[in-house]
């Protein structure tokens, strides 16, 4: 089996050639130039150097986020457009799995962090239980305070990786109660060897998808969804509150000219229902 | 005698809010136009949300582009280049069609041609009208673009005028918000205005002095704003239809002027239009009255092929390709790029 991986959902551009038990060739370049412009001359680098054919790969293993809503759809489209015209399956390989895969083999709580602004980091738990890369939990976006009360309720030891960790470092530091490290620069961001590779793996469980159907996985709604969403939210909201308020108003207005009704005491509206609702209902009595 | 081969392109257009790719043959004959039009989502937020484009491009765009194919009967195998807009546009948009573009490009060993926006609406002329060929003046009006250009030669262009603030289709969707119509603009103030008087409100034209054929809509955009806030103010009832046809004239009056100003000076015999306002009935009727008047040929795509489509991008592409224009790996999208550029 041979696979072509690609990983440009942050800082780093990086693509890879992995077979069974070899990599044929990795390019990882981390050094500020737009995604854009790098990637597919690397590609066609790592195959000129192999003297590749891109008919004899498998499968095109992508990086499918989180990270740069930019820089996953530079490599999602990259995929995507090698995948239509190869006729080739893509491999969907999350981006914090594939940054997890670099520390193999490690039985402590692997937790690759990437910055996601907005205070926020994208982040998952992980570890190794015999070969097998374990999701302990599953790929969020969430503050950095909440990951540091996660991890101490873990319990456990934890390498930390991705570019998350020299924004985050000293929170980290000062929040943290259980004992920590930093993984070493050699596998501290994203590989495409790793991606590759994991991605052969879920290649065998039937983790594959067409080129059509891929694309990535933001695991965040754009600012604009988001804000609608709110306002929605809120909209309805209000729109309940009145409701119930109205319903209230109308209960009570039933009970107080129902001369059958029962007594105060066994039905007791809340006065406050009627607030703006009913400006006469003080005068009532 | 050699036999000439046709050139067959598979162009990809995504600058804004249609997915869209084409089969053109030789620059002249659509075999495919397949669009995927995002309108409806972006209604929601009353104009187009650039993040959300780009996200439905990469979701769209396989389809897309395997339709545009399969309806033109062909495969890849068929294809001698690949066409693909780089600019101007929305960045993350334009990444999604340039990315996608040079991998089939690169994986097909085939030869890739970066195409500017304005060139394809430009060059949709070409599709329907066979007889077309520069020179010839151009005016291309869209929700982003208001240029009046003399296209001296396939691929080759000078700028005569253009807009110093806001884009015609810009002002029409501004316009029909205040009145409450709703995006997009362009269409919906074309079926109001033949309900309305055109000649009801004398909204201003500007007209530069020192720029005869450039164009400015933002105070025509104001004095409507302006009108429609007085008449609140009064506790007047407004005519919609009344504001939409003279909104209209005025844009159409000032279209037309610049114009045919333009044709005069270049003395051309030859003029076209492009771009989404393109398809604006009245534009194109007072269009076809003026040229009439001078004796001078007018030419207008069908409405299909003026909104935001890949076979212009096609056939751009198609002469740009004969002129030997090649790009590499490393096309970027240029969210700015100027018309004329390489």
């Amino acid at each position: 089996m041979r696979v072509l991986a690609i990983d440009s959902s942050g800082l780093v551009a990086t693509v890879a050639i992995v077979e069974e038990d070899h990599t044929l060739a990795e390019y990882t370049v981390d050094y500020k130039k737009t995604h854009s412009q790098t990637l597919l001359p690397m590609l066609d680098e790592v195959v000129k150097m192999t003297e590749l054919d891109l008919q004899t790969i498998d499968a095109i293993a992508i990086s499918g986020g989180p990270g740069s809503f930019t820089g996953l759809r530079i490599g999602s489209a990259t995929a995507k457009g090698l995948g239509l015209a190869l006729n080739k399956p893509l491999i969907h390989v999350p981006t914090l799995d594939g940054l997890a895969f670099n520390v193999y083999g490690c039985r402590e709580i692997i937790c690759p962090i990437m910055d996601a602004r907005r205070n926020q980091v994208y982040t998952g738990m992980y570890t190794f239980l015999e070969e097998e890369l374990r999701i302990l939990e599953r790929p969020v976006a969430i503050s950095v305070g909440e990951l540091i009360e996660r991890l101490n309720g873990w319990n456990r030891p934890v390498v930390f990786l991705g570019d998350g960790v020299p924004v985050y470092k000293e929170l980290l530091r000062k929040g943290l109660k259980i004992s920590y490290t930093f993984a070493p620069q050699h596998m501290n961001r994203q590989r495409a060897a790793s991606v590759g590779t994991l991605g052969m793996r879920y290649m065998k469980q039937g983790r594959i998808e067409s080129a059509m159907d891929h694309q990535p996985e933001y695991l965040r709604m754009s600012q604009a969804e988001r804000e609608r969403l709110e306002r929605e939210t809120e909209e309805k909201k209000a729109a309940e509150e009145r409701k119930k308020a109205e319903e209230k108003a109308l209960e009570y207005k039933k009970w107080r000219d129902d001369p059958e009704a029962p007594g105060m005491e066994a039905t007791v509206p809340d006065e406050n229902a009627l607030d703006g609702i009913m400006p006469d209902s003080g005068s009532a009595d | 005698m050699r036999e000439i081969r046709n050139v067959n392109i598979l162009a990809i257009e995504s600058s804004c809010d249609e997915t869209a790719a084409s089969v053109v043959c030789n620059g002249r004959e659509m075999l495919s136009n397949v669009i995927s039009s995002q309108i409806d989502l972006h209604t929601l937020y009353g104009g187009v949300v650039p993040e959300i484009a780009s996200r439905k491009h990469i979701e769209k765009i396989n389809q897309v582009i395997e339709e545009a194919l399969r309806e033109a009967g062909m495969t890849l195998d068929n294809i001698d280049a690949i066409g693909v807009t780089y600019g101007p546009g929305l960045v993350g948009a334009l990444l999604v069609g340039v990315a996608e573009a040079k991998a089939i490009a690169y994986a097909k060993n085939l030869p890739l041609v970066g195409v500017h926006h304005i060139e394809g609406h430009i060059s949709a002329n070409y599709i329907e009208n066979k007889n077309l060929e520069p020179p010839f003046i151009c005016l291309v009006v869209s929700g982003g673009h208001t240029h009046l250009v003399c296209v001296k030669d396939y691929g080759k262009y000078d700028i005569i005028g253009r807009t110093r603030d806001d884009a015609a289709g810009e002002a029409f969707d501004k316009v029909a918000r205040a009145i409450g119509l709703g995006y997009p603009g362009g269409p919906k103030i074309d079926k109001l205005s033949k309900e309305g008087n055109p000649n009801a409100i004398p909204f201003p034209k500007a007209h530069m002095d020192d720029a005869p054929y450039d164009f400015s809509f933002s105070g025509l955009k104001s004095s409507v704003l302006n009108y429609i806030n007085a008449c609140e103010m009064k506790h007047v009832e407004y005519n919609r239809a009344d504001i939409a046809a003279s909104f209209q004239k005025a844009v159409i009056d000032v279209l037309v002027e610049n114009t045919m100003k333009a044709v005069d000076r270049y003395d051309m015999n030859r003029f076209a239009i492009a771009g989404g306002v393109a398809s604006n009935s009245s534009l194109r009727a007072a269009m076809e009255v003026a040229c009439a008047e001078r004796g001078v040929q007018f030419f207008h795509p069908s409405p299909i092929l003026c909104t935001d489509n890949a076979a212009m991008i096609g056939a751009a592409a198609y002469y740009e390709y004969m002129a030997g224009t090649r790009h590499g790996l490393d096309l970027n999208a240029v969210p700015n790029l100027k018309l004329g550029e390489r």
